[in-house]
């Protein structure tokens, strides 16, 4: 190969690069397959997981069931290491993939059209709002409320940074839900975007009315964020409550919890927005001989074609994490999905009222939850939890992590994975404080 | 190729006066660089622009262009045939692939432009960069 | 239901190609009363406690079909697929290297694939050590002291950089306004720069396809923040005057931003850190193996300066004096977040074992890349046109040039290559070169498949000549003929209704 190429050897194909920038790295001496996997697997084994606990966290990442063959599709070569479908004639299995992925989340939102995917939900929600400013032709006021998962407000504040644009927060009621009298207030007509997140942060279902009455008053639009996205199995759905955009995150249809990533990104919006949608879009066509056929499409909203001006700069999306939950929400399908929903809930349901009995424990809003709620525990909650864990029980997420001034509640989510003796645990142990 | 009664800008559009109207397209040359025309942006009558504005947007499968107007003046009409259907743009560039039409403000600057000779000439520059 | 559907889409029988015809849609699929889940019975009392006005009607045009018809489904549409584990994929760019399959079997240990990232840390090591570990080899190759791993792809990574550099500019007093960035950059490099409040100023390459510096002298002001450079460029050419670069644009207090795309042309042989880089990402699913998965999960770890440290995203990952691992959240100076908890975490895990399969020897991932491009650049040399001639590194840009002179455009070319058997190029990419066919074989390929490659394009090459016609109604033998993209955008259906 030297010799054709011309060389004496592939030394000299590295000419160019300066002595001064040259340099081997310090690293160890490979590693076969057997080592790798006792290197890899000793640290996986330091790790708790969901198959091995009670498991009852969530705070925007949920554990709930993908089936055997949504995985193993993912293993055939075809799906794994092909690439993006930029040549249609050889990419029409991922094509025809999205664009199923495209319909679900349209049939879930209530919303006309759906993009390939996103990230994950708090870039999903920053996507969003800035499309929902692109379209407002130079309104500069976002309103979110602070029901809204606290890093996906970070992610937005990161990203508002250098834009000049201004976020207000609004507050939460004694229900715990956004505050809609405060809602409609914050709302003028600076205003680009309203978004409310259900079911919030605090597991509080939210009537996406409130925000999008409040957001149309003034010529806003309305952006609904779901960061549990089995709950549109079951809640009404945001394009019939009025939202002119739905975002978030649908890991919990059939994507693993991966320790937060990857995750899948959502947006979907209505039919006149579309030419504003970021991100990657499929549709439908023909080919040479009259065959349907899918492509990407209005790729000049895209950033290897609109480059500065690019409705984002989004290029690799969440593929394959689109995939898997095209697999798991087809094999479910309206029932399935229904009735993991259903379930979630129905089991949430009894281990709620089973705590708010316990002596000294509360449940601090008033307002109806889905799957996931908040407790107020009679003493600090993450020392508790940790006696939990000890226990093989992950009880919750401290909202410690999140404010540190927050010391006492805790979040518990709940759904089909958790049969009714590991909710009679977490009840047990919480009522012997896991002493 | 280039009609010799249309004058040329170097952003590809050529403009027709006739008395106080001027109307706006974009060449045989731009249209089969962008290649078939799938979307056309352009804007509403009443719109000012001073030459060299951008007026609105062009697009293909795989390019987006910029419009710029060539003249100052204020948007009388907007071909609303092309919008519908942008084909029309490829068909017949400097007949009903028309844009926009302008009240034109000043005589000035149609001096500035080229005759479909230069035109050609700068074309051709263009494609020997290539 | 399902197979009778697809008989009825069918299109006229060929003899000559019998198969194929249109798949069905799942939707289409579907059928009343089919299964394709169980769930355990609800083992609590039922209830739905939510008021009836906030929840809704069944899901109208779900599907409801079994285990079976998914199976067939989506097993028939992967055939309808192209992947590097078929044949070479020779992605200028993209860096389309075998993904092994260790790096699978590790994302899916329990331990990784079941864990939650608000788990207490002391049950959460496992995946802060990776992190780390991972952060210093990254830190290692690329010769920079710190990495972070948030951004979910190069992309976002970029935005990160660029986002520090400002950070770090504004407490100096002035965030300047511009970033520079060569014409021949991907269009996520303006993109970005834009995103975080930037004017991007375009710089016109030289006559080689590298940076003038005589362009750059004049365009580097103390109001650019930066130039964002990818090294080698997007021509597989290296910047050999990387250094004097660096210097001019720090000699005005700038930045200089490394898009570390085409990073498998150097890793383990040069340090992008000794060559005055101050920031820059890397693409775990490029360079480092992770899957590309028909368009993601990718994942954007980027590298920084000293002096950028203190404006990384939080949380960083810590160790203690005794070996135990922790998230940092108490960063003021902090950009914040781009994203929600460490980042793409599954692909950390990948690219851990892929590195770690190559350890001090990983260099030789640079050699074998620069060695094929060459090699496929030898081959192709006369046949296809070469507007830039400098050397190149592990990728080569030719273009249709020769062929657009019989009316055969590098769209042609790329659709006949399906014929025999190769996913095409990149094409039309960079934006410098008219009708470009970036090709990228990396090193994972062997002689024989370079051979095959270099022979088809050779083939058409010679088919452009005899019989263009051939070339220009391409591709012939694919499961779907060419494709209408025009109509696709002239007439939107995004998605299928009930």
């Amino acid at each position: 190969m030297l010799s054709a190429i011309g060389v004496t050897s592939i030394d000299d194909l590295f000419a160019a690069v300066p002595a001064a920038v040259r340099r081997g790295p310090d690293l160890p001496a490979p590693m076969s397959e057997i080592e790798i996997r006792r290197f890899l697997g000793g640290m996986a084994k330091k790790n708790a997981n969901a198959r091995e606990t009670a498991f009852f966290l969530g705070a925007g990442v949920y554990n709930h069931y993908v089936s055997a063959i949504a995985d193993q599709m993912l293993y055939r070569a075809e799906w794994l290491t092909s690439y993006t479908p930029y040549q249609p004639e050889v990419s029409q299995g991922t094509l025809q993939s999205i664009f199923e992925f495209q319909t679900h989340v349209c049939l879930l939102t209530g919303l006309e059209v759906a993009n390939a995917s996103l990230y994950e939900g708090a870039s999903a929600l920053v996507e969003a709002l800035l499309m929902a400013e692109r379209l407002s032709r130079g309104k500069t006021r976002a309103v979110l409320s602070a029901g809204i998962h606290p890093e996906y407000r970070e992610t937005v504040r990161t990203y508002f940074s250098n834009l000049g644009l201004e976020i207000v927060e609004v507050g939460l009621g004694p229900d715990g839900a956004t505050d809609a009298k405060a809602l409609a207030a914050a709302v003028d007509a600076s205003t680009f975007a309203v978004a409310v997140q259900s079911p919030n942060f605090y597991g509080i279902v939210e009537d996406w009315n409130a925000g999008s009455a409040a957001a149309k008053a003034k010529g806003a639009l309305s952006v609904a964020v779901v960061a549990e996205a089995v709950s549109l199995a079951l809640l009404a759905p945001p394009g019939e409550g009025g939202a002119d955009i739905a975002c978030g995150e649908a890991q919990s249809l059939g994507v693993p919890m991966h320790n937060g990533g990857p995750l899948l990104g959502f947006l979907a919006c209505r039919t006149e927005h579309q030419r504003q949608i970021p991100g990657r879009l499929v549709g439908q066509t023909k080919d040479a001989e009259g065959r349907r056929a899918f492509c990407l499409t209005l790729s000049t909203r895209e950033q290897h074609i609109r480059r500065e001006k690019a409705t984002s700069n989004i290029c690799t999306n969440q593929g394959l994490m689109a995939l898997a939950s095209n697999i798991h929400m087809s094999l479910l399908g309206k029932q399935g999905l229904r009735e993991v929903a259903l379930q979630s809930h129905a089991k949430a349901e009894y281990v709620k009222a089973a705590i708010a009995k316990i002596p000294g424990f509360r449940i601090p809003c008033t307002g109806p939850t889905f799957n996931e709620f908040l407790v107020e525990a009679p003493e600090d909650a993450a020392p508790l939890l940790e006696r939990l864990a000890a226990r093989g029980i992950l009880g919750g997420v401290p909202l410690s992590r999140f404010d540190p001034k927050d010391t006492r509640r805790f979040l518990v989510a709940v759904t089909e994975m958790n049969e009714r003796a590991e909710l009679d645990r977490l009840v047990a142990a919480l009522t012997g404080r896991a002493a | 190729m280039n009609p010799e009664d249309l004058r040329y800008a170097d952003s590809h559009e050529w403009v027709r006066i006739d008395a106080d109207v001027g109307t706006i397209g974009i060449t045989d040359h731009a249209q089969k660089q962008l290649g078939e025309i799938v979307y056309l942006e352009l804007p509403e009558v009443g719109h000012m622009y001073d030459a060299g504005d951008e007026f609105g947007t062009v697009e293909s499968v795989k390019a987006v262009s910029e419009l710029f107007t060539p003249i100052s003046g204020e948007v009388v009409e907007v071909n609303k045939g092309a919008i519908g259907e942008p084909g029309i743009i490829n068909d017949d560039p400097f007949g009903d692939g028309w844009l926009i039409k302008l009240k034109v403000s000043t005589d000035v600057e149609i001096g500035k432009l080229m005759s479909a000779d230069a035109y050609a000439e700068y074309v051709r520059e263009e494609e020997q960069e290539k | 239901m399902s197979l009778e559907v697809e008989e009825k889409t069918a299109a006229p029988r060929d003899p000559r190609h019998p198969e194929p015809r249109p798949l069905p849609l799942v939707f289409e699929r579907s059928g009343e009363g089919k299964v394709g889940y169980s769930l355990p019975p609800l083992d609590v009392p039922a209830a739905v406690s939510i008021p009836e006005r906030l929840c809704r009607k069944e899901i109208a045009g779900g599907t409801e079909i079994s285990e079976v018809d998914v199976a067939r489904h989506f097993t028939r549409l992967s055939q309808r697929n192209f992947s590097i584990d078929q044949g070479l994929y020779a992605l200028g760019s993209c860096t389309m290297k075998h993904n092994p399959r260790t790096n699978e079997e590790m994302a899916r240990l329990p331990g990784f694939a079941a864990s939650h990232p608000l788990a207490p840390d002391a049950l959460s090591q496992g995946s802060l050590e990776l992190a780390w570990r991972l952060e210093r080899i990254l830190a290692e190759l690329t010769g920079l002291p710190r990495v972070t791993l948030q951004p979910s792809a190069g992309a976002q990574g970029e935005l990160a950089g660029i986002l520090m550099v400002r950070k770090a500019l504004e407490k100096t007093g002035k965030a300047r306004t511009t970033v520079l960035i060569p014409d021949s950059a991907h269009g996520t490099n303006p993109a970005s720069a834009h995103f975080a409040g930037y004017t991007v100023k375009e710089l016109k390459s030289n006559a080689r396809g590298t940076i003038d510096l005589d362009v750059l002298e004049r365009a580097m002001t103390e109001d650019v923040a930066a130039l964002m450079l990818t090294v080698p460029n997007t021509l597989g050419i290296f910047e050999d005057r990387i250094l004097d670069i660096a210097k001019i644009v720090h000699a005005r207090g700038g930045y200089l931003y490394c898009d570390g795309a085409n990073f498998n042309a150097f890793v383990g042989v040069a340090k992008p850190g000794l060559m005055g880089v101050d920031v820059m990402h890397m693409n775990l699913h490029k360079t480092f193996s992770t899957p590309h998965g028909g368009g993601g999960p990718g994942s954007g770890p980027v590298a920084v300066c000293e002096a950028l440290v203190p404006h990384l995203p939080r949380p960083t990952v810590e160790r203690r004096a005794d070996g135990t691992f922790f998230l940092d959240f108490d960063r003021p100076d902090s950009i914040g977040r781009l994203r929600t908890f460490l980042g793409n975490f599954g692909m950390f895990v990948r690219a851990l074992a892929y590195i770690a399969a190559y350890g001090n020897r990983i260099g030789e991932v640079a050699q074998g890349a620069v060695l094929n491009a060459n090699y496929i650049r030898a081959g192709l040399m006369g046949v296809y046109h070469l507007k830039y001639d400098g050397p190149s590194m592990h990728e080569v840009v030719f273009s249709d040039k020769k062929q657009a002179e019989l009316g055969v455009s590098n769209v042609d070319i790329a659709k006949r290559l399906m014929d025999y058997g190769f996913h095409p190029p990149t094409m039309s990419f960079p934006l410098i070169v008219h009708g470009a066919l970036m090709i990228e074989p990396t090193e994972t390929e062997g002689k024989p498949a370079l051979d095959a490659f270099i022979k088809a394009m050779r083939e058409i090459a010679r088919e452009s000549v005899e019989t263009p016609e051939l070339v220009r109604s391409a591709p012939h033998t694919t499961p779907v003929k060419r494709v209408d993209e025009v109509g696709a955008a002239r007439n939107l259906v995004l998605r299928w209704r009930p």
